[in-house]
């Protein structure tokens, strides 16, 4: 077998885990303290969109709004200069069965006041109203499903191959969604609904990658007669390498794209996977492989019930 | 021989694609805006028709397309922005009863429709329109229920000269009765026994206090909160039906929500208000013959006219439950269980009128349009709310009714239909809007192009890419990722009743990403196997099956994430997972099969000295073709 490259990946596993650690402790420590900027979807809360005839300026519309009592309302662009987002708090003063009738009311009176303090053409585009219930459920849901998908992964991989991979695999899994989620929070990102579709995307792309790199790692295992296993997973690495770089290349491709023109709605989805895609590329050659040495693993471990040819059985 | 598909597989790869071409083509066909006209009792006919063509002439409105389908009419107008007023013009020239749906009608041809060919169902955040999650307090259900028993146990306790030193509602679901010893209980208990199946007993003593505990069963608080549902998904789904929207959904979410989506709709105060109110029963006496016409109100009911005394004898909310079953003889009926007072009140008016018909009204909150003048003069669509009541049961009285008496003579579909309504007049729980979203027209529409151009503009970067990088076999893996697209939308507009939302479409994004990645997996064993020393049809058969585990291991990771997502997700996750799989199991197709039967067509069975894969090439070894 001559590979294309030879980098010794497993030399520099040390930097790499120094590395990884100071970002994972980073990520933790900023989500400890300074926590994640829900969005609508986990708060509650009324959400107004609007779009004006012309480009606007956010502090002339919050001194507006504050102007006419809504001490409490968050203006934020979205897309163009021309659109805005208005947050609104749930009134606590309202019973819980109005405030969703109350929503709608507020989101027209907030297009009567704004037209009538700025003398500008006004249209609302739509408003969202979601009660604290529903989101956190959401969140929980969320996070359930994330140990769920993990246990399933493991027990599968422990199946396929072999219990220190599934340590291995959910270990870069763990790395990537902690380093996505720190850099929402250290960069005071909205986190909302989408991202944490994102999040769970992030772990089925980085999981690909991983299984992609054990595959090989597995078969080189039980091909090569000689080598340490530091060796034989450097090999490995340096064999899948440019499939790796290809296809993060390729899925970067498609969602720079999709951050450029897809609009404001895709863009927190967008975002967390780009980050998600950079830092799993890194892990599946790093944090994975990096475990498999950490737990001394072997050719036994790998010699496994089945046979040499039996991946030819499964021809497509 | 290496590298030769059998005829049956090639015939498959057509196969596949003619039919992917064939079921993802109607999505290309765009809609025309139109208007459906329903009757709420009868099929609209040619008559009605006649009139909602004459109005729309008389309004100049261009229509065409005129049909009438279903028991309703549709008609087709050339511009959205007519619709609105195509929909008041024949609200004002038809009656009350005729609903006018704003929809979109397929202009798909015919036989394209026949086979089953479609479009995809867009989401609310694609095309507009008013989403609500709403909360049933099923709580409330099982409090009104437990105090209907708690008043009844009273009254019988009472009748039957039992003292009890305390009786409470401990919790929903927990009464609790106290006596001064235990001969007073155990009478008690006699007493009771037979009257509260649905009810646990259970002895106990405190404080020198002989306890009665009498609990709900789980099955009991189960069927209980179901019904309660069910309810209100009846009474929403009628109300829903008054508000005019082409394809309103109304769906159960979890064990006590509700999601209704209107798309179209775009005004959701008048939706909320009609939403949240609860319809009303009410059960009257038939008017007695030469009864002066002021003293009754005249309902149809099976096509008979039949006047109703003006007096209630009893309001829907004494009814405690409402059941479709079969009598011992095994026909069907409809058992109604009312709480103590409203026992007495109706044996009461019944005692003294067995023979008589007994009518059950419902009544329901609507809402029309109706056209008004505004301060300036001008016309202006106005919402107007109005009560309607409907007769839905006509049934005599054959003996003095108890507290429980059923409605018989009626056929499986009746009793069950009957059982539903008078639930849903009775047994609605109230319900909180905990979730509500307004998307308006532009912004789906919006949201829509940006995802289409994004999935456009990046499928194209990958197929350059592509192209230059691995050349001849570029071309194999662009076909099957443009296949992978079409596949996808096949299934979605076809098999599986997909809604596209805009999560969906991220899913389609990400799978235009992931897709190339097993054609990446095998083009670069390829490579790798041709410069270990193979022969090029030798490297493109351990290419593909060294690199075939691979890809299966890594899909199928992926896809349990994906149906974990599925499972356990609701909305957007949902969304996004569905497309997900779908794009799994469709690119394991192109990318491994497809491109697979296009190398093959290409370089198989004729020797080949080296492939168009891109890459810097060594010369290749001599080895023989069948080692």
């Amino acid at each position: 077998m001559i590979a294309e490259y030879k980098i010794d990946f497993m030399g520099k596993r040390r930097i790499a885990a120094i590395f990884s650690g100071v970002l994972v402790v980073i990520s933790l420590g900023s989500l400890l303290f300074n926590s994640l900027q829900f969005g609508l979807d986990f708060t509650s809360g009324t959400s107004v969109r609007l779009t004006y005839a012309e480009a606007i300026v956010v502090p002339q519309v919050n001194e507006m709004l504050r102007d006419n009592g809504y001490e409490d309302a968050v203006v934020v662009t979205f897309g163009s200069d021309r659109d805005i987002r208005i947050l609104l708090p749930v009134d606590e003063e309202v019973a819980p069965g109005e405030q969703a009738a109350q929503a709608l009311v507020a989101g027209e009176k907030i297009v009567d006041v704004l037209r009538e303090a700025s003398g500008m053409e006004i249209q609302l585009l739509g408003s969202d109203y979601v009660s604290a219930k529903v989101g956190e459920e959401l969140a929980e849901q969320g996070g359930l499903g994330m140990l769920v998908a993990l246990g399933i992964i493991m027990i599968y991989i422990a199946v396929r191959f072999q219990f220190k991979f599934s340590v291995g695999a959910v270990a870069a899994l763990a790395h990537d969604v902690i380093i996505t989620l720190g850099v929402f929070s250290v960069f005071r990102l909205e986190f909302d609904l989408t991202v944490l579709a994102a999040l769970l995307a992030v772990i089925g792309y980085s999981l690909n990658d991983t299984i992609v790199v054990s595959d090989r790692i597995r078969e080189n295992f039980r091909r090569m007669r000689v080598g340490t296993p530091e060796e034989m997973i450097n090999t490995s690495l340096n064999q899948t390498l440019s499939r790796t770089l290809i296809t993060s290349l390729t899925t970067l491709l498609v969602l720079v794209t999709t951050l450029i023109v897809g609009g404001e709605s895709i863009r927190g989805f967008a975002l967390a996977l780009t980050i998600g895609v950079v830092i799993g590329t890194y892990s599946s050659i790093y944090i994975s492989s990096s475990t498999l040495l950490f737990m001394k693993v072997t050719r036994e471990d790998l010699m496994a019930p089945v046979k040499e040819g039996e991946e030819l059985d499964g021809m497509p | 021989m290496l590298n030769k598909y059998p005829a049956w597989k090639n015939i498959l790869v057509v196969l596949v694609v003619m039919l992917g071409f064939l079921y993802s083509v109607p999505n290309l066909f765009p809609d025309d805006p139109a208007l459906q006209i329903s009757h709420e009792a009868n099929p609209v006919n040619e008559a009605d028709l006649a009139v909602i063509t004459t109005a729309l002439e008389a309004a100049q409105i261009d229509f065409f397309g005129e049909t009438l389908q279903d028991e309703s009419a549709l008609v087709r107008l050339t511009s959205l922005d007519d619709q609105l007023r195509a929909k008041s013009a024949i609200e004002e020239a038809l009656s009350d009863q005729h609903i006018v749906a704003l929809n979109l009608a397929p202009t798909t041809p015919e036989w394209m429709r026949s086979i089953g060919a479609g479009k995809m169902n867009l989401g609310l955040d694609l095309q507009g329109g008013v989403h609500f999650l709403m909360e049933v307090d099923l709580e409330a259900a099982l409090e009104r229920r437990m105090e209907d028993n708690l008043s009844n146990i009273r009254s019988i306790l009472r009748s039957a000269r039992i003292r009890s030193s305390g009786l409470t509602l401990v919790s929903n679901s927990h009464i609790e009765i106290q006596f001064a010893d235990e001969d007073t209980r155990s009478s008690a208990r006699s007493e009771l026994r037979d009257g509260f199946p649905e009810l646990l007993f259970q002895t106990r003593s405190d404080n020198g206090q002989a306890i009665l505990d009498l609990r709900l069963t789980e099955d009991t608080q189960l069927q209980i909160q179901r019904d309660t549902l069910q309810a209100n998904r009846t009474t929403l789904l009628s109300r829903v039906d008054s508000l005019g929207v082409a394809e309103p959904t109304v769906q159960q979410q979890g064990s006590d929500r509700i999601v209704v989506e209107l798309p179209g709709m775009q005004d959701p105060a008048q939706a909320i208000r009609i939403l949240q109110r609860i319809a009303t029963l009410e059960f009257h006496l038939e008017a007695q013959v030469g009864a002066s016409p002021l003293s009754y109100e005249t309902f149809e009911y099976e096509g008979r006219m039949i006047n109703v005394d003006n007096d209630v004898i009893l309001h829907g909310d004494r009814v405690s439950d409402v059941v479709a079953t079969l009598d011992e003889n095994g026909l069907p009926q409809v058992s109604i269980s009312l709480d103590a007072q409203g026992g007495q009140q109706i044996n009461r008016v019944t005692r003294n009128n067995v023979g008589r018909q007994m009518d059950i009204l419902l009544i329901e909150t609507k809402s029309r349009t109706v056209l008004a003048l505004d301060e300036n003069g001008e016309r202006v669509d106005e919402v107007e709310f109005y009560e309607e009541a409907r007769l839905i049961s006509h049934a005599t009285i054959q003996t003095a009714l108890p507290r429980q008496f059923r409605i018989t003579g009626l056929s499986q579909r009746e009793a069950n239909g009957l059982g539903e309504l008078i639930r849903s007049g009775s047994l609605a729980a109230p319900m909180t809007i905990v979730e509500q979203s307004v998307i308006g027209p532009s912004m789906g529409r919006e949201n829509l192009e940006q995802g289409f151009t994004a999935v456009t503009i990046a499928s194209i970067l990958i197929v350059i890419f592509m192209l230059f990088y691995y050349r001849l076999f570029g071309i194999a893996a662009n076909a099957a990722l443009i296949m992978n697209i079409l596949l996808i939308i096949a299934v979605m507009s076809t098999l599986i009743p997909a809604t596209l939302t805009l999560p969906g479409i991220f899913g389609i994004v990400l799978t235009v990403g992931m897709a190339v990645d097993a054609n990446v997996l095998i083009f670069t064993r390829i490579r790798e196997e041709l410069k270990g020393g193979m022969s090029p049809q030798q490297a493109i058969d351990a290419g593909y099956n060294r690199a075939f585990t691979t890809i299966l291991d890594a899909n199928l990771t992926t896809f349990l994430v994906a149906v974990v997502l599925f499972t356990i997700g609701t909305g957007p996750v949902k969304g996004f997972s569905v497309t997900l799989m779908i794009g799994i199991i469709t690119s394991m197709f192109t990318s491994i099969v497809g491109t697979r039967a296009l190398v093959n067509a290409f370089y198989g069975g004729r020797t080949v000295q080296s492939l168009s894969i891109g890459g810097k090439q060594t010369s290749q070894l001599k080895t023989s073709e069948a080692s």
